[in-house]
């Protein structure tokens, strides 16, 4: 694998191997040295120049559990706030010769738009409202763990849709590997089309949830109160979109509750919700350092590297 | 005054004069002097035209030339010589300069300009308000004395209905037409694509078709009221398409042109994220796009104007997010015209007519027709030449084309403005070595 710019462009035995490779990783993340030699002397760029603390942090275990060497940049310290161009950032990176880069933007595209212009690997870290493939990875790899399995599972992603990056990778990853999705909200986060991209549209959360082996909760973005706005005000969505004890009491016995997080509690999700017998978000992080070795070791050449020495 | 022109033998198509057939037209004094075979006078330079397609020079009614003040991009002499190329032999372009030509020094310098420069007719049109604000009007009649031929905030839409009432009212004084860029600004919002199934996927913004319809519909009242002349510019909706074709019904002075590439690309395109597509109005979906063909086709829109807009790399080379909108036209419209021939949307007839007369009887300008006695504008064109498309090879000083590696049919071999030869696209090859 070259680079990870989607889930899009993924086939399914790619998907399931990388799934694989994770649940390897998560065994070093158990043990009491949590290091292996694999990527020892590559070089690994996490270029984030939007906010993000878990997404970054587990790229930056990731890379050290496998011995490469990290480094870190953030919008703040990059040169971009002194008005150097994205492209131009790029191709100063590239001139230090690291295998891969890790890139968060604000733009959707802006990982597509590197990886013609650098000859190292690109990941996709989050570009906009349009793909977080490794979130949906994690996502993909904790479902299987407490599930057995994704195929034939029914998911509802509830929340804003139409902003929601997160939202889109799982709807790809989640219906490649045979599960079926339904998502919901007000009609105000639903974008047009969606149901192209596979998934079942509810506009009430209660007829979305039914049945459901797992439920998804989005974070809200407080920013989209803004202008018109997508909804009134919290208390409101809460009331009819968040995951509250009542609702959650109408699920399926075995259901399980995710959320990408960072959570806003009392809002899409309901504290008693969020750390309860159902909730496996914390496991979904855990999950993220594995997921992310894996893919940095495919990306960064560990494959080719391994089969050198060997 | 040039030498006498005669072009010999090609297929003489002038959808005005309803002529359509293998003959030869003669060239003197700056005017068509006839169009029968075997026209001769002593001494005229002969231009073979066997196997190739004579038609009045193409008009745009639509272009940035970008001078004064984004002379990096294009100028006037660069934007005519493009132009040429592309078989214009008339180019309208739009007041979106930098200052916005929306007082009567800024056309003078243009006309000026064009005098000097442009080997091609330049024909300013005026802003709508001063400065391009949408906020009070512009100085429509000395701007008219000076040269303007229409009146247009282009890429910044007249939001104000009061203002773009009395800009109506104003202009009809002056005998000039309105052109309106449609866009709701506030429904397009920050939309960098056009709003649907494409705009999801790629998770871009989309604006919503109503957008550009919302305006149209709004403008089509005031036009009502005000008995004034309206041209939208660039069409792009099936919903605007429905609401002009409606007002033409009702008998409203209304006209509209379309892009090359409105009516060959769609949203999907954007999906790569390749900015050399990001346009406004954006490219749209499949049934806008046969909503277009259809309406060049049945005469609801009028003409085709390529909204050449020429940007340099370092506005395109960026996150689709931040770049610039707007893509070249001039060059590649004749080819792209011609697959609409070949897609069976359009005779070949009928393309002519919307790349010359009908754009002239929008602005009621004197051009598009070789009728004995009109201004020898003329483009010669070879159907059958076959080419990719390489921007490395374009007249503009810009290169954002999304056509880049297209093949296309139809090369301009030459083009004569009032009786001068002013591309020769054998010669300048040679030139070129």
């Amino acid at each position: 694998m070259k680079h990870l710019l989607g889930i899009e462009g993924l086939s399914v035995a790619e998907i399931t191997k990388i799934l694989d490779l994770a649940d390897t990783f998560a065994e070093i993340n158990t043990r009491p040295i949590k290091k292996v030699p694999t990527l020892r002397g590559k070089t690994v760029i996490n270029l984030f120049l939007e906010a993000s603390t878990r997404t970054r942090t587990s790229f930056e275990i990731a890379a050290k559990r496998l011995s490469a060497d990290a480094v870190n940049i953030s919008g703040s310290t990059s040169s971009t706030t002194k008005g150097e161009t994205l492209l131009d950032t790029a191709k100063n990176l590239q001139a230090m010769a690291p295998d891969v880069i890790v890139l968060r933007h604000s733009s959707s595209g802006a990982p597509h738009f590197i990886a013609k212009h650098v000859d190292a690997a690109v990941i996709n870290a989050g570009d906009g409202t349009h793909e977080h493939p490794t979130q949906a990875l994690l996502d993909a790899a904790t479902i299987r763990k407490h599930k057995g399995k994704v195929a034939g599972l029914t998911v509802a992603i509830v929340g804003d849709i139409a902003h929601s990056r997160v939202a889109r990778s799982d709807i790809l990853a989640l219906t490649k590997l045979g599960a079926h999705v339904r998502v919901a909200g007000p009609r105000t986060m639903l974008p047009v089309g969606i149901e192209e991209m596979g998934a079942t549209v509810f506009e009430r959360v209660e007829p979305a949830v039914e049945g459901a082996d797992v439920v998804m909760m989005l974070r809200i973005q407080l920013e989209r109160l803004g202008g018109a706005g997508l909804f009134p005000n919290t208390r409101e969505y809460s009331r009819y979109f968040g995951l509250g004890p009542r609702l959650a009491a109408t699920l399926k016995p075995d259901a399980i509750v995710m959320h990408p997080g960072p959570i806003n509690r009392g809002v899409e999700l309901d504290p008693a919700v969020a750390d309860g017998a159902r909730s496996v978000i914390l496991d979904q992080v855990a999950y993220g350092v594995a997921v992310r070795m894996a893919l940095l070791y495919l990306c960064g050449g560990g494959a080719s590297s391994a089969a050198a020495e060997a | 005054m040039p030498a006498a022109l005669l072009l010999k033998g090609g297929r003489v198509i002038d959808p005005a004069g309803e002529i359509d057939k293998v003959t030869d037209v003669l060239i003197e004094d700056g005017v068509v002097k006839a169009v029968e075979a075997g026209a001769r006078v002593d001494g005229a330079r002969v231009i073979d035209c066997a196997g190739k397609v004579v038609t009045p020079g193409f008009i745009d009614l639509h272009v940035h030339l970008r001078e004064p003040g984004h002379e990096y991009k294009e100028d006037i002499a660069s934007g005519a010589r493009a132009a040429a190329a592309g078989g214009f032999t008339t180019v309208c372009c739009m007041p979106n300069t930098n200052p916005p030509n929306d007082n009567r020094s800024v056309t003078d310098l243009i006309v000026r300009r064009a005098r000097e420069a442009a080997i091609v007719r330049v024909l300013p049109i005026g802003a709508i308000s001063k400065g391009l604000k949408g906020e009070s009007l512009a100085e429509m009649g000395e701007m008219k004395d000076a040269g303007i031929i229409a009146v247009s905030d282009d890429g910044m839409p007249v939001m104000n209905a009061d203002l773009m009432r009395r800009a109506l009212e104003y202009a009809r004084t002056f005998g000039l037409c309105v052109v309106q860029h449609a866009e709701d600004k506030q429904l397009a919002q920050g939309g960098v694509m056009n709003e649907g199934p494409a705009a999801t996927r790629a998770g871009l913004r989309g604006q919503p078709p109503a957008a550009e319809s919302v305006m149209v519909a709004r403008d089509l009242e005031l036009v009502e009221w005000t008995g004034a002349r309206y041209h939208v510019a660039h069409i792009s909706t099936a919903a605007s398409v429905r609401a002009v074709r409606e007002a033409k019904r009702r008998g409203l002075r209304v006209t509209a042109e379309v892009t090359p590439h409105h009516l060959t690309l769609t949203d999907v395109a954007c999906c790569s994220y390749d900015t050399a597509t990001k346009c406004a109005p954006p490219l749209r979906s499949e049934a806008d796009k046969q909503a277009l063909r259809e309406a060049l086709a049945d005469g609801t829109i009028d003409c085709i104007a390529t909204d050449h807009a020429p940007h340099q790399a370092q506005e395109k080379d960026v996150e689709f997010d931040q770049a610039a909108f707007g893509m070249l036209g001039l060059e590649t419209a004749l080819g792209l015209g011609l697959k609409l021939v070949d897609d069976k949307v359009l005779t070949l007839a009928t393309l002519i007519r919307r790349l010359t007369v009908g754009a002239a009887q929008v602005f009621e300008l004197p051009g598009g027709t070789l009728r004995a006695g009109a201004a020898a504008d003329v483009t010669i064109f070879d159907p059958a030449a076959v080419y990719k498309v390489d921007p490395a090879t374009f007249r503009s000083k810009s290169r954002n084309s999304p056509f880049r590696g297209w093949e296309l049919r139809g090369r301009v071999t030459h083009t004569i403005v009032a009786g001068q030869l002013v591309f020769d696209y054998g010669s300048e090859e040679v030139a070129r070595g």
